[in-house]
């Protein structure tokens, strides 16, 4: 806004001239905002929530292979999928796997970080390792893996039994699958998670264990007291990403044990991938999808509450 | 315990520069010991390494006659107020006061008891709930206090503790935290930028610059017979009137600044006149000249009234020199202002090595009047 136009002479009037100088403003300020926004905008729009809206309106109609629609079945498909064993089986895997994975990690994480914080020389070495498994990618780590839990050529095997113990069938046995991809996803998911907790013990004021030191706190009273809650919105942000990253597991899987056994690794991801992509049965596969965002929409949710409570931020 | 001493201690952060040096020094028990210096001097450092919290690069530190060199600060049973508060933004006022009680598991009845006495004391029992960063600069001060008050060890030490507060609550805090360590019988090491703080609450005051000590003594002493230049510029506010000073060619003359001539007085009997000379002369001494007394007349070039004084900057030579009056003089910037100075209130340094030749005389006539 130029100067000329609001000075203008102290009339009676000027106090609706001055609103409307300020509407006009607000209107141009919004356009500008918006402006700005447009990229992003865009790109949401295209890739995120068209789809979206997409998915809900086909999970209420079966379809051809090719994915049109030919019937509206209204809840039909959401009825279906809760009668379906198949389906209830891969829920409870999902959850199973959730509480294999993210505890594991973040306390695995938790513990290497808080050593890789010590003041020692040559720690860097340490930091590198301990971070190295970010710059690996889903595909490669899984065939690592699945060279590892190979039945009889596999490191693992070869071990137990050196030790006297029977091989166990890593990825053929259902007891054990999805034990074996929870490890694969632990092991993947801890350099990110360690690098991020590593990020927030270092971002601790050192003074505040200076006065601890001199207040005379031992190390665990240190560990509790400050450094766990002056972690949490770290500890916070790690559990959150972790368990969304749980819920969409897809890569290991196809690539480690495609589902099997009996189902047993078949988590909800995958189960959508079959649906979809293997039986097409897209009406049925964008419920599941649905349901899926539900699921993880109030576990966020949740956290965010709880963590309302629990977490300290600066 | 809480008898601190240091022998031959340096520290170097790098190896290559001493950022304290060879610093000799012995803190009695219950003696409230002022640590004073400009910026960068090593006053923090120093306190650090007596707590434990940086190591000593060289020299022995004992505590109550223990070599304690290697032990971590939570064996050496003291408490420290940090120059940055270090509260923990996590806990509310009260758990950080805790914190320390917490840790070494004194029981909880003892712990309320203490803290309700503490917060008393500290006026902060209206805000035993918030958080750090709900406080303002000086409530989150009054924390740091409370904390290390509340701990009770023998051995306190403090990094300026009241820079944050107002002038009133300063002047309330500097008569609690004095009492308090009378009443606790506190081996108190604080260090400070306040010329009040440190001329009235210590018992001793150790001047630091460049991690060399100039000098420790009394408050009175170090104001009155600085050791040298830098003491004499440091202690006292405004600081002292310093000026080069040489003989006049038939030796019967003062000149200072090329300006102040002074008649060569009994006073001056033991100078020397061969070196070159700072004299120094303290803003009380230079007095307002009457009608018989008037020795000199200078030029005002600022003036401030505070009140119950008047602070009037005369110019001598190329520098200036400060006058503090007692009452309010209506004196006009610009003009020639009749002043009294007596030879005898100077006091005489050797300009290159910075030494004290002679101190001013009126310091022992007082000392006649005390004994
Ligand atoms: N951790 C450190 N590493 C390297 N040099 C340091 C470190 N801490 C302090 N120094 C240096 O040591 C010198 C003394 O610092 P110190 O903090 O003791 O000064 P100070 O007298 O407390 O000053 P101030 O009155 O500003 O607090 C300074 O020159 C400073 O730059
Ligand atoms: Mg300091």
């Amino acid at each position: 806004m130029s100067m000329h136009s609001t000075a203008i002479p102290a009339t009676a009037g000027s106090q609706i001239h001055f609103d409307k100088v300020k509407r006009k403003q607000r209107i141009k300020n919004f356009f500008k905002g918006m402006l700005f926004l447009l990229p992003s905008i865009v790109l949401f729009g295209v890739f995120l929530f068209y789809p979206l809206v997409r998915t809900i309106y086909l999970s209420f109609f079966l379809t051809d292979a090719a994915g049109n629609t030919t019937v509206f079945v209204n809840w039909e498909n959401y009825v279906n999928l809760f009668s379906s064993p198949v389906f209830l089986q891969s829920i409870k895997s999902t959850f199973l796997f959730v509480l294999y994975t993210v505890p594991v990690t973040i306390i695995i994480a938790l513990f290497l970080a808080v050593i890789a914080n010590e003041k020692l020389r040559g720690i860097g070495l340490f930091r590198t390792l301990y971070s190295s498994t970010m710059g690996i990618s889903v595909a490669a780590a899984s065939v690592f893996w699945l060279y590892l839990f190979h039945p009889s050529i596999g490191l693992l095997n070869m071990l137990l039994e050196a030790a006297g113990i029977d091989g166990v069938g890593w990825l053929t046995d259902p007891a054990w699958a999805l034990i074996a991809v929870s490890i694969t996803t632990i092991w993947m998911n801890l350099g990110f998670t360690f690098l991020i907790l590593l990020g927030g013990l270092q971002s601790i004021d050192s003074y505040l264990y200076e006065s601890a030191d001199i207040d005379g706190a031992g190390y665990f009273y240190k560990l509790r007291r400050i450094t766990i809650p002056m972690l949490s919105p770290s500890l916070f942000f790690v559990i959150t990403v972790t368990i969304i990253n749980a819920f969409q597991t897809f890569g290991q899987i196809d690539i480690l044990t495609q589902g099997g056994p009996v189902n047993a690794t078949n988590l909800i991801v995958y189960s959508i991938y079959r649906e979809a992509f293997v039986n097409y049965q897209f009406g049925s596969a964008s419920a599941q999808a649905v349901l899926l965002f539900i699921i993880i929409l109030i576990m966020t949710f949740l956290q965010f509450k709880i963590g309302e409570r629990r977490v300290h931020y600066q | 315990m809480g008898q601190i001493d240091l022998i031959d201690i340096s520290k170097s952060y790098d190896k290559q520069k001493n950022v304290l040096d060879e610093i000799n020094l012995s803190i009695e028990e219950g003696e409230f010991f002022v640590l004073v210096g400009p910026s960068g001097s090593g006053k923090s450092t120093l306190l650090r390494m007596i707590a434990g919290l940086e190591d000593i690069t060289s020299g022995t530190l004992k505590i109550s006659d223990k070599i304690v060199n290697h032990l971590p600060p939570k064996d050496r049973n003291l408490s420290m107020v940090f120059q940055n508060y270090a509260l923990y933004p996590h806990l509310s006022v009260e758990q950080n006061i805790l914190f320390g009680l917490g840790a070494k598991k004194v029981n909880k009845k003892e712990q309320q008891k203490r803290l309700a006495e503490t917060a008393e004391m500290m006026g902060l029992s209206e805000l035993l709930n918030r958080k750090p960063k709900e406080l303002s600069g000086g409530q989150k001060q009054r924390v740091a206090l409370a904390r290390s008050v509340v701990s009770e060890a023998p051995l306190c030490l403090m990094d300026e503790p009241l820079s944050n507060l107002d002038a009133k609550l300063r002047a309330q805090m500097r008569i609690e935290i004095r009492r308090l360590q009378k009443r606790l019988g506190l081996t108190m090491v604080y260090v400070t930028h306040d010329q009040v703080e440190a001329m009235t609450m210590g018992d001793r005051i150790m001047v630091l610059n460049d991690g060399k000590i100039q000098q420790v003594g009394k408050p009175i002493t170090l104001y009155n017979e600085p050791e040298n230049l830098f003491v004499a510029s440091f202690i006292g506010s405004p600081k002292m009137n310093m000026g080069k000073a040489v003989y006049s060619m038939n030796q019967n003359q003062l000149v200072i600044e090329d300006t102040l001539r002074i008649a060569q007085g009994p006073d001056m009997d033991d100078i020397p006149g061969n070196i070159d000379l700072t004299v120094g002369i303290r803003a009380e001494h230079l007095l307002p000249g009457t009608a018989e007394n008037t020795t000199h007349h200078l030029e005002a070039v600022n003036v401030e009234q505070l009140g119950n004084e008047t602070l009037i900057a005369f110019d001598v030579g190329s520098t200036l020199w400060m006058a503090k009056w007692l009452g309010q003089w209506d004196v006009q910037v610009g003009e020639m202002v009749p002043v009294h100075i007596d030879s005898g209130n100077f006091c005489f340094f050797d300009s290159n090595t910075g030494l004290l030749i002679k101190s001013a005389n009126f310091v022992k006539e007082q000392e006649v009047v005390s004994i």
